[in-house]
């Protein structure tokens, strides 16, 4: 049997930057505790105007549980200063699910008999104009991780396309070599999202066997690279649940805070995806990541960060995110199909998993407005 | 306003204005807005061109009364080359020829970059436009904008969307008495009483956003706005400003005893 690629080392044509922030992300991570904290440590980071990393890691502690209430309500502070009512709508566009990881948990999974397809310009074209009709402004971009069969030059195309008809372009795509982000920069894509999925390295490892995704550190080094190749925005987030999702969080947000510093004008968010807990089952185990978990991370990176954005996804329900919006999300997802083809009626593949909310953009629209936040289709200009 | 004293208008660039309170509107529900502009009798109101979803839905030039002055921001510019390029796209949207300069390359902070937004000054001004760079209260700086042809100068008060009011105090004022423009408080003005004590200073022009925005009453805000900047503008018309600052003349002359 042939051995495994070591996860840690980068593969042929994977570009290595200057950068000790995976250093720093890991170190720090290592020793964070989050069952060192109590209810006073959180009082600490509540009192304060601006919270440091330590004060970020009780938030996100078994003690702050009990502190959601004023937690919510310093992050609906905070997110008023910031954003005031505004509340950014965008919807994501899958144009391809090929891919060639075996991530354990993902439904675009290699091995998963779904049905593959890649869109061509013309299906993307018809695509783009499905969606421009409903009146968005904000598209993401996303395929499958297979350099073979949705290159970049494919996905190049595809944003220059979608510039024609929309004025924010943003991607989530395999992670790309500082030249290439500058090519889809050039294209007319303007933020990267690249979610590492879990920053412990061992459980990294073990949930991605196969395929270049399985390098952790060309991953871990993406948003730096999109910066360089001129992007404005770059997202962070962690799949909740995969691995601890404490320590994932703490990790996440201080991976953001490593590149802001680093690169000042960089346009931060984050995005808190998570795997859903077996509902029913009586052994409750203390990493599952229920609904107060989830809003306690997302509070804790509101007032860790204030001045992020941070995005809210159709895999929660109405009810979850109706209420978040305001609160400490600022970037909602409408009007969403999953499926490869999905909003042309002309469904060719399978989507990469289910989605809670399936409402279109006038019915989010009008659900802002019915929480008193003001709809916005675009606060972004090309220059 | 009109005074016992006569007219005390604001003249920004050669263009003539009552109202000494200009309205952001990056963070309002735009369906308030009618009702904040009618409160608050701004006549002038900034517009992130960001924002403009010409032809599209909740398109913030929709909402906007005409007979507003608007003042397009190049909120979104990190360079003065990009501030450039915005302001140019306004005035192809009918924008008109005022421009606020935004330039911010920090993300955390939102402190505008005073070099960058002189450079941006110059040229802009050269292309006629009606120039109010946005600024961190600097008088050197503001020496440079006003050389570039600036029509006002506005500096923040404290962070944006801080509400923390006037911070930068003691550099806004020096600004006041050292340049011959009209300074404009730009940012961090949460009360109105702050927004009193900015016009006592003897600055010209009052912009706020978060403070009503996220009021509870935003129209009830807006009007407590307008009577607090009308009222600091005449406590400084009266004087009054001169006297808070130690600076009064005793009733008889403190040198009176001197002979020859």
């Amino acid at each position: 049997m042939r051995a495994k690629t070591d996860h840690m080392r980068y593969g042929r044509h994977m570009e290595v930057i200057e950068s000790d922030i995976m250093g720093r992300v890991l170190e720090a991570m290592g020793r964070y505790d989050a069952h060192r904290y109590d209810a006073a440590d959180v009082e600490r980071a509540l009192g304060r105007s601006v919270l440091t990393i330590e004060d970020f890691g009780a938030l996100l502690s078994p003690a702050a549980q009990a502190f959601l209430e004023p937690m919510a309500a310093r992050a609906r502070h905070e997110t008023q200063r910031m954003f005031g009512n505004a509340v950014s709508m965008f919807t994501p566009l899958y144009i391809s699910n090929f891919c060639e990881n075996m991530c354990v948990y993902c439904g675009f999974n290699c091995r998963n008999a779904i049905r593959r397809a890649r869109l061509d310009m013309e299906a993307i074209e018809a695509e783009l104009k499905a969606i421009a009709a409903t009146g968005l402004q904000d598209i993401l971009l996303l395929t499958g991780e297979s350099r073979s069969k949705s290159g970049v030059a494919y996905i190049g195309d595809a944003v220059r396309l979608a510039a024609r008809y929309f004025n924010l372009v943003g991607v989530e795509i395999y992670p790309l070599n500082t030249d290439e982000y500058a090519h889809l920069h050039a294209c007319g894509a303007d933020y990267v999202c690249v979610y590492q999925e879990t920053y412990d390295t061992d459980r990294y490892e073990e949930v991605h066997p196969r395929g270049s995704k399985r390098i952790y550190p060309y991953r871990f080094d993406a948003q730096e690279r999109a910066l360089k190749g001129g992007m404005r925005g770059v997202a962070f987030g962690a799949l909740l649940g995969l691995a601890d999702f404490r320590k994932d969080a703490f990790a996440t947000g201080l991976h953001a805070h490593l590149v802001q510093k680093k690169y000042p004008h960089a346009e931060i968010s984050f995005s808190p995806p998570r795997l859903r807990p077996y509902i029913n089952n009586a052994d409750e185990n203390p990493r599952d990541v229920h609904e107060p978990q989830l809003l306690q991370v997302m509070l804790a990176y509101r007032l860790f960060m204030p001045f992020a954005g941070l995005t809210i996804s159709t895999r929660e329900r109405a009810g979850f995110r109706d209420h978040v919006i305001g609160l400490c999300a600022t970037k909602i997802s409408a009007g969403v199909r999953v499926d490869i083809g999905g909003h042309t009626g002309e469904e060719q593949g399978d989507g990469q998993f289910e989605i809670s909310d399936s409402r279109s953009v006038a019915e989010v629209h009008a659900m802002i407005l019915k929480r008193g936040l003001q709809p916005v289709y675009t606060d972004y200009v090309r220059v | 306003m009109r005074t016992e004293d006569g007219p005390d208008d604001l003249v920004i660039g050669g263009h003539v204005f009552r109202s000494r309170f200009i309205l952001g509107s990056g963070k309002f529900s735009l369906e308030k807005m009618r009702e904040v502009i009618e409160n608050a009798g701004v006549e002038m109101a900034t517009m992130a061109l960001r924002r403009a979803n010409v032809g599209g839905a909740e398109n913030i030039l929709d909402y906007v009364p005409s007979g507003i002055t608007l003042l397009p921001n190049t909120s979104g510019a990190r360079t003065a080359e990009e501030a450039v390029r915005i302001a140019r796209l306004a005035r192809e949207l009918n924008c008109g020829d005022f421009v606020k300069i935004e330039v911010i390359h920090d993300s955390r902070y939102l402190l505008p970059d005073n070099y960058e937004t002189i450079r941006a000054t110059e040229i802009l001004a050269r292309e006629g436009f009606v120039v109010l760079p946005y600024m961190y209260p600097d008088l050197n700086a503001a020496r440079a904008m006003r050389d570039a042809g600036a029509a006002a100068i506005m500096p923040l008060g404290a962070p944006i969307g801080s509400n923390r009011g006037l911070l930068t105090r003691d550099f806004i004022q020096i600004l006041v008495d050292e340049i011959d423009l009209p300074i404009i408080v730009d940012a961090g003005i949460g009360r109105p009483s702050q927004a009193c004590e900015a016009m006592e200073m003897g600055v010209a022009a009052i912009m706020a956003n978060t403070a009503i925005a996220t009021a509870v009453d935003v129209g009830l805000m807006a009007r407590a706005f307008r009577l607090a900047i009308e009222s600091g503008r005449a406590a400084y018309r009266a004087g009054l400003g001169r006297r808070l600052e130690g600076r009064a003349e005793a009733s008889s002359p403190l040198t009176g005893f001197l002979q020859g």
